[in-house]
This record gives structure tokens, sequence and C-alpha cells, in this order.
């Protein structure tokens, strides 16, 4: 049972963060709480990719030793050998589904993939700019409203919205 | 002129004629006078239409595919072209009346009037012409949108609430009803076609043809069958032209034309008769001609108890149609025709009595006559013509329909038909007798509204159309002659 | 014509098309940041529009013309399945000249609604925005990668976030539906990228064809089951299916005009293709869902939004919001059809999309004229407005009647189609809904026309003011055409069935 546990350590934190994050960003009123809860829910789902990514034993995707001089011209542009390897990573759950084990694509060193990684990369600048632009918007809000509480805001939102029908000529006959 | 392009002509001369009015919405005289000149070249057109096409030819006309499937296609078959005939040649009488009415009673937006008017007869030729049921089905909505502003003319809150039961009931009863029929008919009979002894004959099973049936039979709102048939008392905030040619003949009369001919060529006699719901529906239409002739009774309002009436007698069409027998469709069929004629001239009379005097209830009527001969003398004529009293137009179609019940051996309908007659006396002669012959001792009605009394056009079209009752009696048998092509399949 | 007018294409469009279509708008939108006035950013959205109305249009001819109905262009020449491949078929052709055709008609409507509702100084940026969101949008539709996609959804989404903002100059209620928006939406993304990331364990790839080919192999398991889970929850928030629309009535009601104009008619759209390409193309429903029925899962939701929305949008007192839930509502008419499988199904619910994208264009664009003229969004603020401004009007009540599918419009045409595919496939009782949130349809629409045309105007001020012409004709060409697919829709039918095809061919392959 304990193993089974450990075993996945990375799996239940990636859990663990992922319902944190999500509990934050549905409980709390505070709009700054809320984003704070949306990035620990971002941030676990780039470990999930980083997890997969990961091939047992492995080290840093960067070709080193025979390989570097057998793919003299850098590891940057990808060879179908080279996408074979690469591209099955050969991570806990990858390995399982595919079977794919050992060492293909006539390496000599066994390297983690490197796509997940760079995946990964690339949602963190979307993360980024999410949370750029959400705080933008807090910051907007606190100007009009003169409060970042979310429940608050509805309430105001509720009370212009009662200010507008009634003076809604439509409403007055009714 | 080929007939191919007549049948477009006919369907493109409302059109212009609404495009006409349009741009004569400054100059009346010449407005009224387009409308006029419009109405006259469309029965001009259906007549040389409908004679050439005497020798048992019935032109088509394919205008493009909607969707692949689904064509816009124009066939001329007799019971269609008895429509039309009745619908453009109504059009033109109450063109006269609309004018007079419309200017007596000072209406607004009388432009909008005359356009949506066009525009219905449009729809109501459209669905006289359709070749087949997808295309009825898109002028039937034609006439529903185009007839919503003509119910909701005055524009008060009572005839908004009016024209939006109006609407409600009959786009609801359509596309809840009518148009899954529709669709269910193309799946089930592989096209949308009107054929002869029907399309899905031998296709499906009793069963399905019962539901099909009820999904036509109550989807087809504007027949008025109980329980939808509570949007025509409930038009009847419309100005009364509207309610004379529109409620008295197109729109209604589109309602059971369109019964007849999915009856006859959608299930044909035969299916009609192995599927059970044919007497269901052959039952409600019984009880809503008896029914609505004992409400009829109570109502004091002329116009109301005037549309109870014609609700009641457009479940004779239904019956007619659910009799499922040669007479029945024949005599459904003239009853079309009969009724028509009938009913828009009792509306025309109430709107000749509210235009020149402003009453509207059957009590402040006694004595009228007196000042208004004519009128009340045309009302009595129509309600003969309806009652069925020889020699009336009203009387073949009830004999017609007396015949089917008999030889479909559906008893309990002749004596429905009967006990129908009895009431329709009931209710309606009271109204010329007392308006002609008032008891002694009344004091004298209210004085007219109008110092010069009723326009001239305002009575001179019911004196017509009550002719056309007597005149429609001795050519019944000529219009039987032409039908019988199309209840051959019966 | 057709053919004449792809003929004209440079060789550089017919060879990039499929890039250029998202790198054009994405290069002019960073000119647009730096143009000194709107006016000169709005030209440049128009000709960047242009650019990708025209590499649409020669995508459709190449993939009509192609043997096999797919062009694939590898991107920065990094050969797929390991590149990122840019995969158009009928499917996506068909999103494209959709959303490319509305935004050129969008763009060229916007420059009123925006000088009257943006602040000065805002404008170029606000149309370096919209250019961003629209290349996201395109992008989405023309990428054949998972990851991509999900990269070209953020795009569009941080880029929308903004421009729903932009309305709080106007009504500040904006900013919290911006919020809420941004913040459901990341959960959605979010929610896709997982998914994606099982689908990434499970097969080792993220182009989406070689997703297909190697699902089919491995067959079933746990992990596509959760991938495919998480797909659909992420999509679906994007694409306001039921119960997940919860952000997008505020979201569009308080928008700038342009902005819900736009939105209503392309993003949520985009949302079902993706949602379509995964269900259909990337999983096939027959083998990796052999427990889970599509129909079951989607059916009751398509239904209770259907109902549901339509009954809610009875009630609204704004135009907007009114409009905004009939949107959902009519998500739930394409998915409905979408999750009966059947290619007539499928045809239909994109032939529904396509209608809807027209005909919800040409409302917002109606009450965007109506903004613009006489500062209101409150179904008492249309009352008379028949007469102030008929032709507007006109083509609101054209729009309005083909939302509710009366016959000789484009609704009519595609609520046939659904209901011919529902009756065909055993769906009576979907049929049977279809009408009845028709008929609600009636009842929402009706009160509004009833106002427009036969109330008194409620403010006697108000005299006759059409909307101005660059917004008169984009509105009339989405009317008119929404108009002709009501006369004739066998051409656009040609098109979806074409579309159904290509995305049920995975199957097919089987």
């Amino acid at each position: 049972m304990a193993e089974f546990v450990l075993e996945r350590a990375n799996y239940w934190a990636i859990i663990g963060l992922m319902m944190v994050g999500l509990y934050i960003t549905f409980q709390s009123t505070n709009m700054i709480k809320r984003l704070v809860g949306l990035s620990i829910f971002q941030t676990s789902v780039f470990l999930f990719y980083i997890t997969l990514g990961k091939v047992a034993g492995g080290t840093a995707p960067i070709l080193f030793g025979k390989d570097a001089k057998g793919h003299g011209d850098g590891g940057g542009h990808l060879t179908d050998d080279g996408h074979d390897n690469l591209a099955h990573g050969t991570g806990e759950t990858a390995a399982v589904e595919l079977g794919v084990t050992g060492n293909p694509g006539g390496l000599q060193e066994i390297y983690s993939n490197p796509l997940p990684h760079v995946l990964i990369l690339t949602a963190i600048v979307v993360g980024v700019s999410t949370l750029a632009v959400g705080l933008a918007l807090v910051v907007r809000i606190r100007e009009s409203y003169g409060t970042i509480e979310s429940d608050e805001v509805r309430q105001s939102d509720i009370e212009t919205a009662d200010a507008q029908d009634a003076d809604d000529p439509a409403r007055q006959v009714a | 002129m080929t007939p191919d392009t007549m049948i477009l002509m006919i369907l493109c001369l409302p059109l212009i004629t609404a495009a006409v009015i349009f741009v004569l919405d400054a100059v009346p005289d010449l407005r009224e006078g387009a409308t006029l000149l419009g109405a006259a070249s469309l029965f001009g057109a259906v007549v040389l239409l409908v004679s050439n096409m005497q020798a048992g030819a019935q032109p088509e006309l394919v205008l493009g595919e909607a969707a692949p499937g689904l064509v816009f296609a124009f066939k001329l078959e007799p019971l269609g072209a008895l429509f039309a005939l009745v619908a453009s040649g109504l059009w033109i009488l109450n063109s006269l009346y609309s004018i007079g009415y419309m200017r007596g009673n000072r209406e607004r937006n009388q432009t909008r009037f005359y356009i949506c008017f066009a525009i219905a007869l449009f729809g109501a030729m459209g669905v006289a012409l359709a070749g087949n049921l997808f295309t009825l089905f898109v002028f039937y909505e034609v006439l529903t949108l185009s007839t919503y502003p003509l119910v909701a003319h005055k524009g008060d809150a009572n005839a908004q609430r009016g024209a939006r039961i109006y609407l409600m009931t009959l786009l609801g009863t359509s596309i809840g009803l009518f148009l899954v029929g529709v669709v269910w008919t193309s799946t089930l009979g592989g096209s949308l076609d009107f054929v002869p002894g029907g399309l899905l004959a031998g296709k499906i099973s009793p069963t399905e043809a019962s539901l099909l049936l009820l999904l036509f039979a109550f989807g087809i709102g504007k027949a008025a069958l109980m329980p939808f048939h509570f949007w025509l008392p409930n038009a009847m905030v419309a100005p009364t032209p509207v309610s004379a040619l529109l409620h008295a003949v197109a729109v209604v009369k589109a309602g059971v034309f369109t019964i007849m001919k999915v009856a006859i060529y959608i299930f044909g006699a035969e299916l009609l008769q192995e599927a059970p719901a044919t007497d269901w529906v052959l039952a409600i239409a019984c009880i809503t001609i008896i029914v609505s002739s004992l409400v009829a009774m109570t109502k004091d309002n002329l116009k109301a108890r005037l549309a109870y009436s014609t609700i009641g007698q457009l479940a004779y069409v239904t019956a007619g149609a659910m009799l499922a027998v040669e007479a029945g469709f024949l005599g459904g069929s003239l009853q079309i025709a009969a009724h028509a004629m009938g009913k828009i001239t009792l509306f025309m009379c109430a709107g000749a009595i509210y235009v020149a005097t402003g009453l509207t209830d059957i009590s402040d009527m006694r004595g009228l006559g007196k000042r208004m001969p004519w009128v009340f003398g045309a009302f009595f004529v129509a309600s003969l013509s309806i009652i069925g009293i020889p020699p009336l137009a009203g009387s073949w179609p009830k004999f017609q329909l007396f015949l089917g019940a008999v030889g479909a051996e559906q008893g309990y309908v002749a004596w429905v038909l009967l006990i129908s007659s009895l009431l329709n006396i009931a209710y309606l002669l009271p109204i010329p007798i007392l308006g002609l012959m008032p008891p002694k001792g009344l004091p004298e009605p209210a004085p007219y509204k109008r110092p010069e009394g009723a326009p001239r056009f305002v009575v001179i079209a019911p004196v017509i159309t009550a002719a056309g009752t007597l005149v429609l009696f001795f050519s019944m048998g000529a219009i039987a002659a032409f039908l019988a092509p199309a209840m051959g399949g019966a | 014509m057709f053919e004449t007018v792809v003929a004209l294409a440079p060789d550089i469009v017919t060879r990039h098309a499929a890039a250029l279509i998202v790198v054009a708008p994405l290069i002019l939108s960073g000119l647009c940041a730096f143009m000194p006035s709107g006016r000169v950013a709005w030209g440049l959205t128009v000709v960047a529009s242009v650019i990708s109305v025209f590499c649409a249009l020669v995508l459709l001819y190449q993939v009509q013309t192609s043997p096999d109905g797919v062009v694939s262009y590898a991107l920065g020449g990094w050969a797929p399945p390991l590149g990122i491949e840019f995969r158009v078929d009928a499917l996506n052709a068909l999103f494209l000249i959709l959303v490319t055709g509305i935004g050129l008609l969008a763009a060229v409507f916007s420059l009123p609604t925006v000088v009257a509702e943006i602040q000065q100084e805002k404008r170029a940026l606000f149309y370096a925005a919209h250019l961003i969101c629209f290349m996201g949008l395109a992008g989405v539709a023309v990428t054949g990668d998972a990851f991509n996609l999900f990269v070209f959804l953020e795009i569009s989404s941080i880029a929308t976030y903004v421009l729903v903002a932009l309305g709080g100059t106007r009504d500040r209620r904006a900013l919290p539906a911006a919020f809420n928006y941004l913040i459901m939406g990341t959960i959605g993304a979010t929610f896709f990228v997982i998914g994606v990331g099982f689908l990434y364990a499970a097969t080792g790839t993220l182009n989406m064809a070689d997703m297909a080919d190697r699902l089919t192999s491995l067959g079933a398991s746990r992990t596509v089951h959760a991938g495919f889970a998480f797909i659909v929850v992420g999509l679906g928030l994007k694409a306001a299916m039921w119960p997940l629309h919860q952000w997008l009535p505020n979201a569009y009601a308080y928008a700038p005009s342009f902005v819900t104009m736009f939105l209503s008619a392309t993003a949520t759209k985009v949302a079902i293709y993706a949602l379509v390409r995964f269900m259909f193309t990337v999983f096939s429903p027959d083998y990796t869902l052999d427990r889970l029925n599509f129909a079951t899962l989607f059916v009751p939701l398509a239904m209770i939004a259907m109902l549901a929305c339509s009954f809610q949008a009875v009630f609204q007192t704004d135009v907007r919001r009114m409009l905004a839930y009939s949107s959902v509502a009519q998500v739930g008419y394409m998915l409905l059809g979408i999750a009966i499988g059947t290619s007539a199904g499928v045809s239909g619910g994109l032939f529904h999309l396509i209608n809807h994208a027209l005909m919800k264009g040409a409302l917002f664009m109606a009450v965007a004229g109506v903004v613009l003229t006489y500062q209101g969004t409150r179904i008492s603020d249309f009352a008379g407005l028949g007469r102030a401004a008929p032709l507007t009007m006109t083509a609101f009540a054209i729009a309005g009647i083909s939302l509710i599918g009366m016959p000789l419009t484009a609704g009519f045409q595609s609520k046939w189609a659904l209901l011919q595919a529902m009756l065909d496939s055993g769906w009576g009782f979907a049929a049977m809904v279809i009408v009845a949130s028709s008929i609600l349809a009636v009842v929402y629409v009706g009160r509004v026309l009833q106002a427009v045309f036969f109330l008194p105007p409620a403010n006697p001020r108000k005299v006759r003011q059409e909307a101005p012409l660059l917004l008169l004709v984009p509105l009339w060409v989405l009317t008119l055409a929404t108009l002709w697919i009501g006369v004739n829709s066998t051409g656009v039918i040609a098109l979806t069935d074409a579309a159904a095809e290509a995305a049920l061919s995975g199957r097919a392959m089987q």
C-alpha cells in the first residue's frame, strides 16, 4: 500500500495541488485569491506534464557523449529516428501504454522526453498572460467598485439592476 | 401565356400590388385604386388559368430547390383552383368594402393595412396552388405572419392581447405539431408530393397513420378544431374587413383546405378508413360543431357570435374529410366555397352596422333593420344559406355531407348535422328578424354615429355576396363536376 | 466565379494559405497597436480580415479539389506528426470561411460603434486585441495539433477577456463579467490541457490525425476515457454547453456591442468545432467509448439547454441578455444534432451553427445600431423603433423570425434538417423538444418585435434615425444571407454534408 502511494508521489502531489487550486478559485470571494487559486490549479497541470516527460534514469534531454558526436549538427533538428525516441516518451504512464522501454533510436544515453517541457514553457507563458490580464481586471474593478470582494461587487450590481428596472417604463405599467 | 407562367403571375400579382401600395403611400385614392386593380387582375388571372385547365390538364411550376428534397413546386388541381377562385374573387368585393370601412372609421396606418392584406392574399394563393406539402407549409406560415399586423391593427392593449393569442396559437400549433407531422411524413413517405390516392397509402401502419393524423388535425390550427379554436374569437379584435376576408375566407379556409389536401393526397381514403384516429378526429369535429353552436348562442357581441359560428362551420369540412368517402370529401370541399360566400356577407353586415352606428351588441340592434334594410336583408339571406336552406348555396354541402355520413356508416354524424342546423337557426335568424321586425314598444335605436349613415361601398359589397349565395346554389352542380377528378381517389 | 477568384491568388497565397490566414492578422495586430488613430487601425483590421477571407476561400478550393480532401501544411518545414501541422479538411474549411467571413463583416461594421463606445486613446489597442482574438479563432480552426489548438484557444480567449472588459467604460458591470469569464475560461482551457496530456500519455503524439490512428490500434483504456472527459468539459465550457454556460449571459450583455456581435457569431462556434473534431475525428465513438454512448450524455444536456435557456430568455428585460440566453439554447440545437452522431445529424447541427452565426450576428448588429443611436438595450428602449429606424429594425425582424424558424429563412431550413435527422434516427422525443424550444423562441422574439412595431415610442424625442451606413451594409449582408439560405440552401448543405463526412470519416475508416 505504502509502495503504491509512494511510487506515485508526483501524481498525488498533482491531484492535491489541483484540488487546492480549484477549491480556492471557487470558494474565495476575494478576487486576488481566486487568481492565486487559478494559478495553483494551472501549476498542477504543469507538474503533470513534466511528470509525463520523465524517463526512469533519464537525464536532461541534451545530447552528450557519443550521442553528441553521432548527431554532430546538434540535437535540435529532429530526424525520423529522433522522432521515434523523443515523441514516444517513456514516462511512467506512456511506458505502460506503449511498452516502449530501453533505448531506441540508436542513442547511447537515456534522456527524458523534452517535448512536455517545451509544451509547458508555452503553457506557462499562457498562464502568466492570463494572470496579468486577470490582475489588470482586478485593478479596474477596484477602481470602479471600490472593492475586490466578489460578493460585494455582485451586491452593488444587483442594486444597479434594481435601480434600472425601477425606471423601466415597461415595468412601471406592470 | 403558358399555364406555368400564369401560376407565377398569380403568385406575383399580390406582391406587386403590395409594392405599388407601398409606393403610393401618400396618395390614398391611387393606393386604393391599386388594391382594387390588383384584386381584379388576380381574379382575372385565376379565372383564365382555371378555364384553361378544364381540359383535365394540371399545370405545374417548379420554382427551385430550397434544400435537397425540398422543392418549391406549384400545381393547379381542382380543389386548389376552387380555393383560389373563392379567395381571389372575394378579395375584390372585400377591397371595395375595406375602402368604405377604413375611410368611414378613419383608421390609422391604412397603407400597412393594405400591404399586409395583399401579402396575406399571396400566402393564400401559395397555399391554394402548392404542389407539395413543403410549399404548402411555407405559405401557410406566410399567411400566419402577414395577418398578425392586421389583427393587431388597432394597436390598443386589447388588440395586442388578441393578436398575441392569435399568433401564439397558430404558430405554436404549426411549429409544434404541423411541422413535426410534415417532417415525419417526408421521412416515412420519402417525399412530400401530393399523390392522388395518398402518398402514404400502403407505406405506414394504421398506428403511425393515427399519430400522424392527430399531428395534422391539431397542428393545422387554422382549421380551428377544438381545443385550438380560441384564436378565432380573439382575432375578432381586428377591423371587420380583416375578419370578413381572412377569418371567414382566406385564413380559416386555408386551414380546412390544408386538412382536405392532407386527407385526400397524403393519406388517401383507404388509409384514413384503416386508421383508428380518423374516428376520434371525426368525433372531435362533431363535438366542435355542437359546442361552438351552443357557445355562439350565449354571445351578445355580433362578431363573437359569428366567430363561434365559423368554428362550427369549419368543423363541417374537417368532418367531411374524416368521413373518408367521396361524398364526404365533396361535401367538405363545397362547404369551403359555400360557407365563404355566406360568412363574408355576415361579417360585412356586422361591419356595416358598426361603421354606421358604432354598435357591436346584438341586443342593441333590434329595430335597426328599418333604417338599414339592405344590410339586414343581406344578413337574412346569408343566414339562411349558412343554415342550409335551398335555394341557397349552403344547402348543397350539407346534403353531400349527409350522404357521406350515411355512406360511411357514421349515422351519428347525420344527427349532428341536423341538430347543428337547428342551432344555426336559433343563433342566426333572431338577429335579422328582430332587426327588421322589432317587438312593439321598443325605444328608437341609437342614432347614426355618422350623419350620412353607412358609406355606399360598405352596403353594396354584402348585398352582392348575398346574391352570390343564390348564384352559387345553381352553379354547385358544375363545381361538383369540376371537383370530381380530385375526389376520384376516394 | 469561385474558381476565377481563387485563380487570382498569387503564388505565395496558394502555397501558404493555411499559415497566412493566421499570420496576416497576427502581424497586422502588432502594427495596429502602434497606430496613432483608431481609423487607421480600423483600416488595417479590414485589410487583415480581407486577406484571411481570401485565404479561407483558397483553402476551401484546395480542399474541394484535392484528391483526399485534405490540405496539410507543415509549419516551419517541420514534418508532421512531430512538427506542428496545419491541416484543413472540409470540416475546418467550413469553419474558416465562417470565422473569417463574419470577421470581415464585423470589422467593417465596427467603426461607428467603436467610435461611440471606446475611448479615443484605446481604439488602436482595441483593434489590436480584436485582431489577436480573430487570429486565435482562425488558428483553432486551422491547426491539426492538439496542443497548438490549446495555445490558439487561449490566445483568442485572453484577447476576448480584454475586449469584454473594455465595455467597462459604458457599464462597469462589464468588468466583473470579464473577470468571471476569465476564471471560467481558464479553468476550461486547463481542463482541456489535462485531457490532451492524458491523450499524449496514451498515444505519445499531439498531432490529431496521428492521435486518431494510434487510438484506433490502442483501443479504449481508462487514460483515454479520462482524457475524453476532461476535453469535453474543457471545450464545453468554451462552447457554453449547458450547464457550463454561466459566464456567457453577463459577458455578452455588458461587452461593447461590436465584441458581443463578433463573439456570438464566432467564439462559441469555434469551440464547438474543436468539440466535433475531438468527438469524431480523434475519438471514434464506436470503439473508444464503447460503454458510454455519446448520445446518452449529450442529448439530455442539449435538450435541457434548449428548454431551460429559452425559458430564461423569455423573462429577460434586456435585449442583449435575452439574445445571450437564446444563444445558449441554440448551442443546444447544434449539440443535439452533433450528439446523435449520424451524418445527417452532424450535418444538420453544423448547418444550424452556420445559420445561427448569421442570424445572431445580424441581431446583435441591429442591437448595436440601437445602442449607437438611442443608447439603450432594454426592451422598453426598443419601443416604437420600427418607425424611427425601419431599415435596421426590418433586418432585426427578419433575423428574429429566422431564429424562431419561420419558413423562407435560414433558421427554418436548419431546423427542418435537424428534425429530419432526429426522426430518421428514432429520436422523436428530441424532435418534440426542438419544436417546443422554437415555440418559446416565438415568445421571446415576439416580445421584442411587438415593442418595436406596435408600441408607441417610450421616449417621444426619438426621431427618425437609422444606424450609419457602415453598420447597415454588413447588417443587410447577413440578413440577405439568412433569406437566401432560407430560399435556397443547397450550396450550404453541400458544404455541411462534406464537413460532416470529413468529421465522421475517422469512423468510416474503421
